[in-house]
């Protein structure tokens, strides 16, 4: 088995690991110093509790605390229920290959863009609100409703919800078909169960187990997200990951200790919510397996079936709306409410701002494609390794993986940002690249893993006893075959890559702009015009990388018939 | 390895010559040739941007200066950035080479020890600043410039309202608390710490001190809660009133011109007195808008631009500064269409033919002569500001 194989792939775990871990770790260890008092450049040198005290002093903490926690486990608890809901009341019926064929492309939105879209839309001087206006509501003037920016994160709990029931959904697709759930369901159903109460009892746990990190991810980011909550979220307070971007931007230099403290805090209350989370999944697991005892067949399927299709419908509906809206927005002319339409189309935005966006669109392009290529090349090395020397990652590993996206970039890319000066890496493309690899690998090497181990072993002894080595037969039989996973792997690479803020502003310095740095930039302007070119090059980008992946197999394999769909 | 290469980068960037000097302006000319300038300026107003991407190609083309603009969602990020470099003993090839900034961002720059210079009083195009007409130019919040910081725009408080919604509006604080009353959710004002929230309250602080000499000083130095005991009485008052009654407030200035346009409100708060022209130039504000200064004047400052001490390209980031001074740029900067920005030069020093790049500049439709502008209100020092957002935050800011 050793022949061919290249020295390289026996490390090529450990430094997958490292790559990933190494900036996480040191990041926490350069937030840890601060917060509890250490910070020479501003003549602190001593340790102390003080940044805690200070933020202690903060009268908004426990809102701001209160609020984390709340938008987190309402946004994950309700992604996750409808994703159960719709799969539970639809999965294998046509309806539902139309339901994943209308949610899938959600995925590929950026966080931010839905985010914009969905406050034009639901804003008492909105669209929906403009499209009622005056004729059914009398309103000749936007109604002074708080309904964005609600001190209890409704808007922005409703923001994350459209973004991760699409995430949710879809790795539970690409679990479900080794559980086999067609066959429990028969099963069920011919003891007369309902569709509903028999999936949720016969498939869901079992999903649930294969699902849990995703889960936990869509928890430790909705209760840490910067970009949707400063565009959907309360301000006064807003929550604890907002208020530490805004120390860590205060003019008063001293504010960037408590800011050290709250990350800290905030790194906790992220620790805490996900053993509560455990907590409630073994509550709910007893209250199931109860509610199996019981016997009950709950046949009643319509309501369920409804309220599914009503959730997959209205979270389409709003993001896609939203982004014509904005879309709208980038060619209007003089836009006055209650209008439903602009005074007059014009390319006049396009023409001033989009000649600008080109540099900006090149430089995304380039990070992302850097970015998925290392992280490519990492996975297949890392699966090579697996299959060729059995270098198992095991329990342990795949929690690795998740590590980055686990523990909140808020917590960690501030320290980071000054290990990479002590470094001297800053300033370059490279060290945005090695950034953003970071929490691209995590995403290919869960998108690709799967499909890569599925693939019948058997191939592979074939090609051994008709004289192939590994090599040859990774290149001419395994990578071809693996087309289609490959190319979908790097396009969620990219997304991820093209969707990332706060590695490319920090590490970036500022000097790296991509389209998402410069859509936060310009959002604090409010200029929803210009807002709306830079929401649309940045979906347009992400969804490219999707339609190539969709696309190029089929090119490449016209003639080959079982070879062109991706997986 | 890595470490060992670190260790060794600064002797390798650290030039041979000193840092330039700006008396010798050929040698700052000759050093600037080639180098790009990171200049850190915010990036929320499209038209600053336009102005900013025309100043560089203007230094390409005259002085091979590259010109790199850098657009901050907020100043303090190119603060934090040159403090984070400063804690990594990055003495020098700094990733800013300028910044726009003024007030608390300055003061807090100065007092760390984050600034190169004095350079500004040495540029060419110094002669031609009214430093005696705009005392705000060597004075920013009271904090002595000490030539760490050179100024490029003149800023004053002004209003904004749709005439077509709101024919008279009112023209003093109390008057505006009385409007709101009668007018519920039809005003709101920037979430301090955002400038323009606090600025509105330093403004309101203005018509409500017997004697504002006292604004001047640091607040530790004054009796600070009788002095602003009526303001808070009065932002008592107004808050209910205030759009979403104070529950959300919008996150920048600029965003009210949305908000105007949405018919959300009908009056607002900008501290640049062409901003409202500029917008209707521009197809974002209906052509009914108007502005106005409260009676008794408004709070004016200048903006500056500033050289960290690591920065990488000094003498391109001085050479960026004097042409941001010419009459050419300011002029530029002065035109409605452009900028809106009013100019730091003073007219009796300029040669006639710069002169006339300023006299034939139409007012917008919205904007105020000189004259109806007034004399500008001296900005207080900045510990007002930082104290007064203190305040805000906990009476309002965490109120939900």
């Amino acid at each position: 088995m050793s022949r061919n194989n290249p020295m390289g792939l026996r490390h090529a775990p450990a430094l997958t690991v490292a790559l990933m871990l190494g900036p996480v770790l040191a990041g926490l260890l350069g937030t840890l110093a601060p917060a509890f008092g250490y910070f020479p450049a501003l003549g602190r040198s001593g340790f102390s509790l003080d940044p805690f005290r200070q933020l202690a002093d903060w009268p908004g903490l426990g809102a701001a605390m209160r609020l984390s926690v709340t938008t987190g486990l309402a946004a994950t608890a309700l992604s996750l229920g409808l994703t159960a809901l719709i799969l539970a009341a639809w999965h294998g019926t046509r309806g539902f290959r139309w339901m994943e064929r209308a949610l899938s492309p959600l995925l590929s939105v950026p966080h931010a863009a839905a985010a914009f879209g969905i406050a034009f839309l639901i804003a008492p001087s909105g669209w929906i609100a403009r499209a009622l206006s005056p004729w059914a509501t009398g309103w000749n003037t936007p109604p002074d409703l708080l309904i964005l920016q609600d001190p209890w994160g409704i808007a922005m709990t409703l923001g994350l919800v459209v973004k991760e029931l699409p995430f949710l959904l879809l790795m539970s697709l690409a679990a479900l078909p080794q559980l086999r759930p067609q066959d429990s369901l028969r099963v069920a159903q011919s003891l007369d169960y309902g569709r509903v109460r028999g999936w949720m009892l016969t498939v869901f746990p079992r999903l649930y187990g294969l699902i849990r990190l995703p889960v936990y991810a869509v928890l430790a980011y909705s209760m840490t997200v910067v970009d949707v909550a400063i565009i959907l979220g309360p301000n006064t307070p807003p929550p604890l990951s907002v208020q530490i971007v805004r120390w860590m931007n205060d003019p008063d230099l001293q504010l960037r200790l408590p800011a050290a403290a709250a990350a800290l805090v905030q790194l906790g209350l992220v620790a805490a919510a996900l053993l509560l989370w455990r907590g409630a999944e073994a509550a709910i697991a007893r209250a199931g397996q109860r509610l199996a005892g019981l016997g009950a067949r709950g046949t009643g399927d319509r309501p369920w079936q409804l309220a599914a299709l009503g959730a997959a419908g209205l979270s389409v509906l709003l993001v896609l709306l939203g982004l014509a809206g904005l879309g709208l927005w980038s060619v209007a002319g003089f836009w006055r409410f209650p209008d439903a339409l602009p005074d007059a189309i014009t390319l006049n935005t396009w023409m001033r701002h989009g000649g600008g966006a080109l540099p900006v669109l090149a430089t995304t392009l380039l990070v992302a494609l850097w970015a998925t290529a290392i992280a490519l090349i990492l996975t297949l090395a890392c699966l090579e390794a697996e299959r060729r020397l059995g270098l198992r990652m095991g329990r342990l590993g795949s929690l690795m993986l998740y590590l980055p996206l686990l523990v909140p970039q808020i917590a960690f890319l501030p320290g980071l940002q000054t290990l990479a000066l002590i470094t001297g890496a800053d300033l370059s493309l490279t060290s945005v690249v090695l950034a953003h690899t970071v929490f691209v690998i995590p995403y290919v090497f869960l998108s690709l893993g799967d499909p890569y181990r599925r693939m019948d072993p058997r191939f592979d002894r074939v090609a051994a006893a008709l004289g192939a080595t590994d090599r040859r037969s990774f290149w001419h039989l395994r990578l071809p075959l693996m087309l289609g996973p490959v190319l979908t792997a790097a396009a969620i690479g990219i997304a991820v890559s093209v969707g990332q803020y706060l590695p490319t502003l920090l590490i970036g310095a500022g000097r790296i702009q991509t389209l998402t740095t410069e859509a936060v930039a310009l959002a604090a302007g409010g200029n929803r015009r210009i807002i709306g070119i830079y929401a649309l090059l940045q979906t347009g980008t992400v969804i490219a990388g999707f339609a190539l992946a969709l696309i190029l197999p089929r090119l490449i394999w016209a003639r080959r018939r079982d070879m062109r769909g991706a997986v | 390895m890595i470490r060992w290469l670190a260790a060794a980068l600064p002797l390798i960037s650290t030039p041979l010559w000193a840092d330039p000097d700006p008396a010798d302006w050929e040698a700052v000319l000759d050093a600037a040739q080639g180098q790009t300038v990171y200049w850190n300026a915010w990036g929320g107003s499209t038209t600053t941007n336009d102005f900013i991407a025309w100043a560089g190609a203007r230094i390409a083309e005259d002085h091979g200066v590259t010109l790199e603009h850098v657009k901050l969602s907020d100043t303090a990020d190119a603060v934090s950035r040159v403090l984070a470099e400063k804690t990594a003993g990055k003495g020098s090839g700094g990733a800013v080479d300028l910044i726009w900034i003024n007030g608390a961002n300055f003061a807090a720059m100065k007092e760390n020890g984050l600034l190169y210079g004095p350079w500004a009083e040495s540029l060419p195009n110094w002669g031609l600043v009214d430093v005696a007409g705009k005392p705000a130019v060597i004075n920013d919040f009271t904090v002595p410039t000490d030539g760490l910081e050179s100024p490029w725009a003149m800023a004053q408080v002004v209003f904004y309202y749709d005439t077509a919604r709101l024919p008279e509006p009112p023209k003093t604080m109390r008057a505006l608390g009385d409007w709101l009353a009668d007018h519920p959710g039809r005003f709101t004002y920037p979430q301090p710490p955002d400038f323009l929230g606090a600025t509105f309250m330093k403004q309101a602080l203005y018509g409500m001190i017997d004697d504002p000499a006292v604004l001047q000083q640091p607040v530790d130095q004054v009796d600070y809660a009788t002095l602003t005991a009526p303001l808070w009485a009065f932002m008592d008052e107004l808050t209910p009133n205030l759009w979403r009654s104070g529950r959300a407030y919008p996150q920048t200035g600029p965003r009210q011109i949305q908000m105007m346009a949405d018919g959300e409100i009908d009056l607002a708060i900008s501290f640049s007195p062409g901003e409202a022209s500029t917008a209707i130039a521009n197809g974002e504000l209906p052509d009914t808008v108007r502005s106005f200064v409260m009676d008794g004047g408004t709070i004016g400052n200048a903006s500056f631009v500033a050289i960290p001490y690591n920065a990488n390209a000094k003498a391109g980031a001085m050479v960026l500064a004097n042409f941001l001074l010419s009459p050419e740029a300011q002029a530029r900067a002065q035109d409605p269409n452009v900028l809106g920005y009013g100019t730091v030069l003073a007219m009796d020093k300029l040669a006639d033919a710069d002169r006339a790049r300023f006299d034939t500049l139409e007012l917008g439709i919205a904007t105020l002569s000189p004259a109806d502008l007034g004399p500008a209100l001296p900005e207080p020092h900045p510990s007002w500001m930082t104290r007064i957002e203190k305040d805000w935050t906990d009476r309002y800011g965490v109120a939900q």
